[in-house]
């Protein structure tokens, strides 16, 4: 009995002290418990408003929507600049951890060459961060489904259907047109970021950059669901992009290509305007370049063939090319002489072959050694006597010559729509006294009276100025683009122009200078006499530009001198002479004489703009310059 | 034979009313409508989850009806029973546990499983409930309190498979083997004063743990201290869990419409992170429920082990209860940021087969605790 008692006694106190226990493990159970919910209410309710953000964030990300490029079209409606899509294989080279093993994973898929793997590289070291780099363009739709299967294996490396841009002209548009091309880390700070936002491409130089603003168009954007991985689930929202309007030019491709092929295998530039607009109808610089292989980065090799080739091909001479006017100034000093009052069209100036300032031993030299005799201002443009001129420029002074000159466009850029041109230099006291530190000669005024020295200008400041005078003073900024059309509008919008007035002579004055041009060509003795035609009249003048200086007592012997030695050849001229519709400036390097080399390849333009017949007859040798 | 009367009295005294259908077949009603509620929710979740994967749901369901037969069948043996093969049980388990550290197979950078023909099988799970029916069995033969050598003798047998476990290294079953055995301890009457002591002790040994522990286990210990440390390794499931959470707010985005867990950014969202789901979609509203319900079976264990006639059933039933409490805690405790990353799948309602069936298992035990009185 005993034993039973204190079995009985250790089974109570056993049930009490389990109960017990079991009452504190309770208490434990419920205070961690509540430890959870208080955690889980602090989460859920104090911080939701925090946590809903972050969840939302992770979910949600906003991803641009490129715009499509306008394309750019000739006057007659031709395309000169086109967007194709195409499949590129790219690389977030932030996602890939192991690069290198990535891309020969990859080249057991899909083909990859050294020329992509060296595009990549040069790409890779230029791109914005978390921007995919491009290791394979054009891919091919068999290359495409052959990455889609293999693509979970490729985190980071996509493909993307894109818009490239393609010149169907190539080369003939290549300079005025200039191209687009990847945008840099350098560009990228210029831009606006959020405008840009999934756009590659950039307008690099000439239309392409002027119109940026019109051709590229607003971004759209797109705010996807995504999961961890970054994979694209579905569209919540989205703002189509608005597509860049589309140019139309007054450049005409078939002129174009006629004022190309007249200048044959010269370096050199034509520049054509027509006068009432200032549209440009051509403008070529020789050599030139396909500009397609810049739009996805040329390579290395092909770039530095181009970049160091001795007739420097990427060299745009229309708009950059900065050469001494020669001649082909001399119709704008006569205008400021007529305009000045210092001289007026009866009156002449004898010519004894040089010129001489008072007190100065120095003398400057005519052309013609013999002189030209008594010249009025016109016998001094037909023959280009270049004594007239030195004498009409030492009684204007450089200042007033710079003031007409400027009124004409020299000495500054004309605002073309084509990025890149420069501005030619119209030499003066302040300038000499500022960048030379040297006092100004008066010798020196005679010298940019025939256009030589320090003078310096574009084939297109020569284009302007004779368009200039063809149209009575009246300005025109030249403009390549006529008119942009925002996709599905009815019609094209007018681009403003700029006009303004050269406030100085009078109609006598004009014409006077314009009659004496149309003898350059016409006038048996004229210098450009070998491109008259028997369909309009032209008004032109001939120039020369020095590019390797005679000792004083040296004779120019063509034979002699190398061909980069031997002098530019100019030639500017507007047609018809009553009516014009055309100017033109031609220069080819190292051509020689403007009346015979470029004079041509004005008419040759001419012709074909205006419709003339061909010309026939050999321009002959010309003498004077 | 006079014990008899007394012992019928006192089992009549815990338990008047109690002759039903399913008190015959050894089932108990209340512990079984918890758990079944438990996992219909459980398995709501997992659809979820899971993305819709009905076939994952389907896989799990099966083994949820194995599990429940497989506590069917361990609540006909009756505590006597166990007690009997509490140390058998124990050996082989130890044992196995040393195959695995000689011949297991690597998962997970992590030794812990045995191969048995085409079967792998995994001893740490029979630790689970082989642990405390040993720590039941030592203390039982003698009145409680337990004296001092027998609660270092409870202590050894507790240490031997927790050391070989957290060496495979599964620190997280290695802390639930370790609590399976300390609740039985607790349960038995350890005295405080010892509970006290080894809780200074633990303290003062905590940096010679650090000092042992593997790098990923001390950067999950690091993470949990400063999760945005680390933001796409260790903290990465810290921090997504708790946007998973906090983002459902007080009723939560609505099953099927968690944004953390449906797009991946939640790691783990059917396994052990599961619990975020819930508080993502069902919000603070639906944890409060699935706690509730937790609550409910612990209840009901502690009830059956405070009822219990038997000393080995008292403390065996209480030590189960209050390790599925230590589950649940972990795993709630883990999830919501208040516990370092530990992989402890939350009880019944996570995929995967081998802890539920020992916790199934478990429950079977109690069922049988309280339904075999004789």
């Amino acid at each position: 009995m005993p034993r039973l008692d204190s079995n009985l006694a250790d089974r109570q106190r056993e049930a009490r002290l389990v109960g017990a226990r079991a009452v504190v493990a309770a208490v434990v159970v419920l205070v961690a418990l509540s430890l959870v919910v208080v955690r889980l209410a602090h989460l859920q309710i104090t911080d939701h408003e925090h946590f809903s953000v972050l969840s939302q964030d992770n979910r949600v990300k906003v991803q641009p929507v490129p715009p499509s490029r306008g394309l750019i079209y000739d006057a007659k409606g031709v395309v000169l600049a086109d967007n194709h899509p195409s499949f590129s294989l790219e690389i977030t080279v932030e996602k890939v951890e192991n690069l290198s093993a990535t891309i020969s994973a990859l080249a057991g898929i899909i083909r990859i060459d050294d020329k992509d793997r060296e595009r990549f590289e040069r790409l890779k070291g230029q791109r914005v961060r978390f921007q995919g780099v491009p290791l394979r363009l054009n891919l091919s739709p068999e290359e495409v489904a052959r990455f889609s299967l293999d693509s979970y294996r490729f985190p980071g490396v996509d493909v993307r259907a894109e818009l490239i841009r393609s010149y169907p002209q190539g080369e003939l548009t290549a300079h005025v047109l200039g191209y687009v091309g990847r945008i840099n880390e350098e560009e990228m700070d210029h831009i606006d970021a959020s405008a840009y936002a999934g756009t590659h491409f950039i307008g690099k130089g000439g239309v392409e950059k002027a119109h940026e603003g019109l051709l590229h168009g607003q971004a759209g954007y797109q705010q996807v669901e995504v999961n961890a991985r970054g994979r694209v689930l579905r569209t919540l929202e989205a703002k189509s992009p608005v597509a860049g309007q589309d140019l139309h030019l007054v450049l005409d491709i078939a002129l174009q290509r006629v004022a190309t092929e007249a200048l044959g295998d010269n370096r050199g530039a034509v520049v054509a305007i027509d006068p009432r607009t200032g549209g440009v109808l051509a403008l070529v610089s020789k050599p030139s370049f396909d500009p397609n292989p810049f739009v996805e980065g040329i390579g290395g090799a092909d770039y530095h063939a181009l970049l160091y080739s001795p007739d420097k091909p990427l060299y745009n001479r229309a708009v950059r090319g900065q050469y001494p006017p020669g001649s082909t100034v001399k119709p704008f000093v006569g205008f400021a002489g007529l305009a000045a009052g210092v001289t007026t069209a009866h009156k002449s100036t004898y010519c004894p072959g040089s010129y001489r300032l008072l007190g100065q031993s120095h003398s400057y030299r005519c052309w013609r050694r013999g002189g030209h005799g008594a010249v009025t201002l016109e016998a001094a443009l037909v023959q280009s006597c270049d004594v007239y001129f030195y004498d009409l420029a030492h009684e204007l002074g450089i200042e007033r010559l710079k003031h007409y000159l400027g009124e004409f466009g020299f000495g500054g850029r004309t605002g073309i729509d084509v990025t890149g041109e420069l501005g030619g230099l119209v030499p003066s006291k302040e300038w000499k006294e500022q960048v030379r530190k040297q006092l100004w000669y008066p010798g020196e005024t005679l010298i940019v009276g025939i256009g030589q020295g320090a003078f310096l200008a574009t084939p297109l400041q020569l284009a302007v100025a004779t368009a200039t005078l063809a149209n009575h003073g009246h300005f025109f900024a030249p403009r390549v683009a006529r008119a942009a059309q925002v996709p599905g509008a009815p019609r094209a919008e007018e681009l403003p122009v700029f006009s303004r007035r050269v406030a100085a002579g009078d109609a006598t004055q004009w014409d006077q200078v314009i009659h004496a041009m149309t003898q350059v060509v016409e006038s048996p003795r004229g210098t450009a006499k070998g491109i008259r035609s028997r369909d309009y009249r032209i008004a032109g003048k001939t120039g020369t530009a020095q590019v390797f200086t005679l000792g004083k007592n040296q004779t120019y012997n063509a034979a002699r001198l190398t061909e980069k030695m031997r002098d530019h050849a100019l030639f500017v001229a507007f047609a018809p002479a009553d009516d014009p519709r055309i100017a033109v400036a031609v220069i080819v390097e190292n051509g020689g004489h403007g009346g015979t080399v470029a004079a041509p390849v004005a008419r040759k333009v001419m012709d074909a703009w205006l419709g003339g017949s061909t010309l026939i007859a050999d321009p002959g040798v010309a003498d004077g310059d | 034979m006079a014990i008899r009367p007394i012992s019928q009295g006192l089992h009549q005294l815990s338990d008047p009313g109690d002759s039903g259908v399913l008190t015959r077949m050894h089932i108990d009603a209340p512990l079984l409508a918890g758990l079944l509620l438990l996992c219909a929710f459980g398995l709501a979740v997992l659809f979820s989850a899971m993305d819709r994967d009905l076939g994952g749901v389907e896989r799990q369901l099966v083994r949820l009806i194995l599990a429940f037969g497989l506590m069917f069948a361990v609540a006909q043996v009756p505590p006597y029973q166990l007690r009997r093969w509490s140390l058998p049980l124990y050996v082989s388990g130890v044992l196995m546990l040393v195959a695995v550290l000689l011949v297991g197979d690597v998962g997970k950078g992590a030794q812990r499983w045995l191969a048995l023909g085409s079967m792998r099988f995994q001893p740490s799970e029979l630790l689970k409930l082989a642990v405390p029916m040993t720590v039941a069995w030592a203390l039982a033969d003698r009145p409680l309190p337990p004296r001092l050598p027998r609660v270092f003798a409870a202590t050894l047998l507790i240490l031997i498979p927790v050391v070989l476990i957290a060496k495979q290294p599964d620190l997280g079953t290695a802390i639930l083997v370790a609590g399976a055995g300390i609740t039985v301890l607790f349960i038995g009457g350890l005295s405080w004063r010892v509970i006290l002591m080894v809780g200074a002790a633990a303290a003062a040994l905590a940096p010679f743990l650090w000092y042992h522990m593997r790098d990923y286990q001390r950067q999950r210990v690091l993470a949990f201290l400063d999760p945005a440390s680390d933001p796409l390794g260790t903290g990465y499931h810290i921090i997504q869990s708790q946007i998973a959470i906090g983002s459902g707010g007080l009723h939560g985005k609505g099953w099927l419409n968690g944004t953390q867990s449906h797009l991946e950014f939640l790691p783990e969202r059917h396994t052990d992170f599961i619990f975020a789901v819930i508080g993502e979609e069902f919000g603070l509203t639906g944890i409060l429920v699935l706690l509730a319900l937790y609550l409910f079976i612990i209840y009901r264990g502690l009830r059956i082990a405070v009822q219990a006639p038997g000393t080995y059933g008292k403390l065996l039933a209480g030590g189960l209860s209050l390790v599925f409490f230590v589950y649940v805690f972990a795993n709630a405790g883990m999830v919501t940021g208040l516990l370092p990353v530990v992989g402890v799948p939350l009880p019944l309602v996570s995929y995967g087969g081998t802890s539920m069936v020992t916790l199934m298992v478990g429950f079977g035990i109690l069922m049988g605790i309280q339904t075999h009185r004789k």
